[in-house]
């Protein structure tokens, strides 16, 4: 296995009931490698990055970040503590403030203290650009806010690799802007990624690599000009004119 | 709610003035007259009975409440053979009427653990406790999941994404938004279990129907007694339902700042 390889996705098999969302399933990701997964709806490319993180469970075929492999016993837990995840529908906690949101974790799952947690979530908050919010509950903020509250509240446990489930499908046109740029200054400190996002523009700016998925089959990969440019398969093709239409 | 509680003190005063009126020779409410010395030790007798009703009720509403919570649990697991037992034990333990159950507690249960070599001994309050515990925690029990089902999947993952284990996701992020969604049901079963703790009077049990049935033993007058127990029921669920209207206005005013 090469050095910095951090996820090892290895003949991947999963289903729900009779309907086969992922098969056979191959990908690597290297150590601040940033990937962006398209394809049409129901290809299987949300349930691949909820396997990675022990979401969501699969028949055969192994995983391994960071070393670990998430099948050996408390596998799936020491991998959450390396991987952050951000949600389609954010999925803060409505009943906390934002600041209460980002501290949760690393003081119940990490132990650290409420002055040193709240010191880390500030400093996160500064980073996504709203630490004015801190005191507010969730659902006094924007959608856009909220999203950046979300991703400020996955940094916080210091992952080593970030999952975006369409992180901005939820999102109102004006306010995609705002987490897109989070999230490409995240990628430019290095931070390995891994995108579920049908926004092409993001993908041409800060992919390394261009994966696109189809009724739970990987069907091409490759960088993001040679796919955008000249897409092998027909059903890319198929899908890039969809999507770019307009 | 107001107007219930209006309605039914216009609908007891006009019983007792009707009945104290004396015109008619069915009433005796010298029976429970405070101004004689008699009356006044019979509703001494009659409200003594209060106490072991409200620590009956509040002790098993307690435990209902816990067992519930531990049937719950494991009831909402993704593994069927966890989820099993609990399913058992609720459609099991709600089939059974609660008088032979508590009959079989009371009865039947010493002898079960003497003959497992584990001699006890039951008297009629935790006899009555024991029962109305398990009874009501088949209903406790659905009601958590109820509320526990009703928070969205995307809570639970996204706790478990910053680290959290599964009883600090419950304990911190799930419990707390499903407690204002279960209080409610909750406390109608708190009621009923208040109600319900009636049936302790026939084992014995010196609650407030076992002492009103002794005194329209000794007094012969049914009408007046029960009367005066339907009110002493009334006014204890009234209190309690007054309260939890409070706890209730209390989180939903948190819950909304």
């Amino acid at each position: 296995m090469c050095a910095d390889r951090v996820i090892d996705i290895t003949a991947l098999n999963k289903s729900f009931g009779d309907f086969r969302a992922l098969s056979d399933v191959h990908l690597d990701v290297s150590l601040g490698e940033r990937i962006v997964i398209c394809g049409p709806s129901g290809s299987g490319k949300s349930t691949l990055i909820r396997c990675v993180n022990g979401l969501e469970q699969f028949e055969s075929g192994s995983i391994t970040v960071d070393g670990i492999n998430l099948k050996d016993p408390g596998g799936v837990d020491r991998v959450r503590s390396e991987v952050g995840m951000v949600f389609q529908q954010f999925n803060l906690f409505p009943h906390l403030s934002v600041l209460d949101n980002l501290t949760l974790g690393p003081m119940k799952a990490r132990g650290l203290s409420r002055a040193d947690a709240e010191a880390l979530a500030m400093e996160y908050l500064e980073r996504v650009r709203i630490p004015e919010q801190a005191q507010k509950r969730p659902r006094d903020l924007s959608g856009g806010q909220q999203q950046r509250v979300a991703i400020a509240r996955s940094l916080c446990m210091k992952p080593k690799i970030m999952l975006f489930d369409e992180p901005t499908s939820a999102l109102d046109p004006e306010m995609i802007s705002e987490v897109l740029d989070v999230m490409v200054e995240l990628a430019r400190d290095g931070m390995t990624m891994l995108v579920v996002t049908h926004e092409m523009g993001f993908a041409r700016k800060v992919a390394d690599r261009m994966v696109f998925m189809d009724a739970g089959e990987i069907v091409e990969t490759g960088t993001p000009a040679a796919v955008f440019d000249a897409p092998k398969s027909q059903r890319f093709r198929n899908f890039l004119e969809k999507i770019l239409q307009h | 709610m107001t107007r219930t509680m209006k309605l039914w003190a216009l609908l007891c005063g006009v019983l007792l003035v009707t009945g104290c009126s004396g015109g008619s020779s069915n009433w005796g409410w010298y029976v429970i007259d405070p101004s004689t010395a008699q009356g006044a030790s019979n509703v001494r007798f009659l409200i003594g009975g209060f106490w072991a009703t409200i620590q009956l009720s509040l002790i098993a509403a307690f435990l209902s409440m816990l067992i519930g919570l531990l049937v719950a649990l494991p009831g909402m697991s993704a593994n069927r053979w966890i989820r099993l037992p609990s399913r058992v034990y609720i459609e099991f333990i709600r089939a059974i009427p609660l008088l032979p159950m508590l009959f079989w507690v009371f009865y039947g249960l010493p002898v079960v653990m003497r003959s497992l070599g584990m001699p006890i001994t039951i008297d009629a309050f935790w006899g009555a406790i024991i029962t109305l515990a398990i009874s009501d925690s088949a209903f406790t029990a659905e009601i958590y999941r109820a509320g526990i089902q009703s928070i969205p999947k995307g809570q639970t993952e996204a706790a478990r994404t910053v680290g959290l284990s599964y009883s600090q996701t419950m304990r911190y992020v799930v419990l707390p938004q499903a407690i204002r969604r279960i209080l409610p049901p909750l406390a109608n079963q708190f009621i009923y279990i208040v109600k319900m703790s009636a049936f302790a009077s026939v084992i014995g049990m010196q609650e407030l129907t076992r002492r009103a049935n002794e005194l329209v033993v000794t007094e012969y007058r049914p009408l007046e007694i029960y009367t005066l127990l339907i009110l002493e029921y009334l006014v204890l669920v009234l209190i309690i339902s007054f309260f939890v209207r409070w706890l209730e206005r209390k989180m939903g005013a948190d819950e909304s700042r």
